[in-house]
């Protein structure tokens, strides 16, 4: 990989051993990839914290030591200096503020909030969200960006036009220090057009169709780019936040287009760059309904322990309408229901009456995380239902519950009843 | 016993041999792979329950969570890693799982190792050639 000046710097120690470490990651990152050179970047969403189950088991060397194997790959500790690029942290393994969560987990609050502290004193902002574009981190169009998250990394890309790749937790960790990432896959113009065309077939538009749609179409595509013909209802961010996750799921996908609607794509020949697609695919009935049926594969029983609203982390609009859908009504003795925004969103959650209707409800409002990055979820759930199809993919093969998927309405309506009545209408 | 030779380009140098594991189905990392066991845990995958530790694994690439790279540099802190990893699509979670997993791997072959390698081959792999030499099973 050819280097500028600055980066040959860092690589020969200029900047202290850890800058030495994240510049050599990053070039047997770049060689893996084939990438010629770096790029610089000044907006990195990362993990820092030991947070996840199997890093704390780590978290009693500190957090120079975690720091140095999780986010830069190297064995010898190296102390962590002072961010150089704007860095943010994404979701974390528990949130420390709710004991409905903690059941019993002191020690992993008392790491949690000490990895707080030290990354946060190294300039790295606490935003504790998948979703960092719904709390004041939103890149602008053409912006080189090293995010992980792959629901964040696809909205970053196709809904903004900022760029990134699916970064991993060592490579924004080497980010964050160096300011630097491989110039590779959508960082160059040329990777960013559509390769396939997706003709749909039917009517596309509340939440639940979008989330089925993004589960389908990851499936199809995999790690290609798709552009969409024939999406007529103009969709809004909660929506292609949730169609991003499931993509991104049930596939690898980082980037579409849909004419008219995602900043690079005036139209559909724009969106192929003057080719033609490789190929053209329908979603249609048949479509929609295969991948309903693979989204409710787990699900056996009827009886539901555990409603789950919030992956990708809610905006405060879908907080409105869970505690809109709530008011004046009392879960089922047998369920759980916890409702997940972004710990800056919870705020004007509380300030504007949702929680306390919520809470009268019996249900719960968290924030940080998520049952499948904390594995945490209310005691004995064997069976849970979620608008999510992120997590209705991902929950049943992290924790072995089964889970159930569809609308906001459909969720809320077993949470009071005990009983999944959802289905595809 | 006749051996098949399979040039590629070096993703992560060094030399290792084992037993092939070949998918047809892109692999998961967070979410998809347990690294306390080395088994693949995503439902519909068709190695379910199927360990990755000590084989060459041979897939087309790497899918879902942004998460990949850290579940298989898990892997190698658990002992639980492939011994060497052969794959099709160049992505950068499959470029860093490579380079944090710490095995050899190879990419961009003169023939679809997918077509050639079948599992339980005996697999040989110097990266820093760029050189995989597999000895069939059924040979």
């Amino acid at each position: 990989m050819k280097l500028t000046d600055d980066e040959q710097r860092m690589l020969d120690g200029g900047e202290g051993p850890a800058v030495h470490r994240a510049m050599d990651l990053l070039v047997r990152y770049g060689e893996a990839l084939g990438a010629e050179r770096l790029v610089p970047v000044n907006n990195v969403c990362g993990t820092f914290v030991a947070a996840g189950p199997m890093i704390r088991e780590f978290a009693s060397k500190g957090n120079d030591a975690i720091f140095s194997e999780f986010n830069l790959d190297s064995t010898e500790r190296v102390e962590m200096p002072q961010v150089k690029a704007y860095t943010c942290h994404l979701v974390m393994g528990i949130d420390s503020k709710h004991p409905e969560m903690n059941q019993g987990l002191e020690e992993t609050v008392r790491i949690q909030k000490e990895g707080e502290k030290f990354f946060g004193a190294k300039g790295v902002n606490m935003l504790a969200t998948c979703t960092p574009y719904q709390v004041g981190n939103v890149p602008v169009m053409g912006e080189h960006c090293a995010w992980m998250e792959s629901s964040a990394v696809i909205y970053c890309n196709a809904v903004l036009g900022a760029r990134t790749n699916t970064e991993g937790r060592e490579s924004t960790g080497a980010a964050s220090i160096t300011g630097r990432i491989p110039y590779f896959g959508l960082h160059i113009p040329e990777n960013r057009v559509a390769t396939h065309l997706i003709d749909v077939k039917v009517p596309v538009d509340d939440m639940m169709d979008w989330g089925i749609l993004g589960y389908a179409i990851g499936e199809m595509v995999e790690e290609d780019i798709p552009a969409f013909r024939g999406l007529v209802a103009q969709p809004n961010m909660i929506k292609l936040k949730h169609f991003g996750a499931a993509a991104a799921s049930s596939g690898g996908v980082e980037m579409y287009h849909i004419p008219g609607v995602t900043p690079e794509t005036r139209s559909e020949e724009y969106a192929f760059g003057g080719r033609a697609p490789l190929t053209t695919l329908v979603y249609g009935e048949a479509e929609r309904r295969i991948a309903y049926e693979k989204l409710n594969s787990t699900a056996k029983s009827h009886d539901v322990d555990f409603i789950m609203l919030g992956c990708p982390h809610n905006s405060i609009e879908q907080v409105g309408l869970a505690a809109r859908l709530l008011e004046g009504r009392r879960l089922s003795a047998n369920t759980s229901l916890w409702v997940f925004t972004p710990r800056a969103l919870k705020e004007v959650a509380d300030r504007s009456g949702y929680t306390a209707l919520i809470e009268a409800a019996g249900g719960h409002v968290l924030t940080d995380t998520c049952p499948a990055i904390s594995r945490i979820m209310p005691k004995d759930t064997k069976v849970v239902a979620t608008d999510s199809a992120k997590q209705a993919h991902y929950l049943p093969a992290i924790t072995g519950v089964q889970a159930w998927f569809g609308s906001v309405a459909d969720c809320v309506e077993a949470a009071v009843s005990g009983r999944w009545n959802g289905g595809l209408r | 016993m006749s051996t098949i030779v399979l040039h590629g380009r070096k993703v992560v140098g060094g030399v290792s041999e084992g037993e092939a594991l070949v998918t047809r189905e892109t692999v998961s990392g967070w979410g998809g792979f347990d690294p306390r066991t080395g088994k693949v845990v995503e439902t519909r995958h068709e190695l379910c329950g199927i360990s990755l530790k000590d084989k060459v694994l041979v897939f087309p690439g790497a899918k879902g969570s942004s998460g990949w790279s850290q579940y298989f540099h898990l892997a190698r802190l658990a002992g639980t890693a492939p011994k060497a990893i052969l794959y099709n699509r160049t992505t950068t979670k499959v470029a860093l799982g490579a380079v944090v997993m710490r095995v050899p791997a190879v990419t961009d072959f003169d023939s679809d190792p997918l077509d050639i390698i079948e599992t339980g081959d005996w697999v040989k792999v110097d990266a820093d050639r760029g050189v995989v030499e597999i000895t069939k099973k059924s040979a």
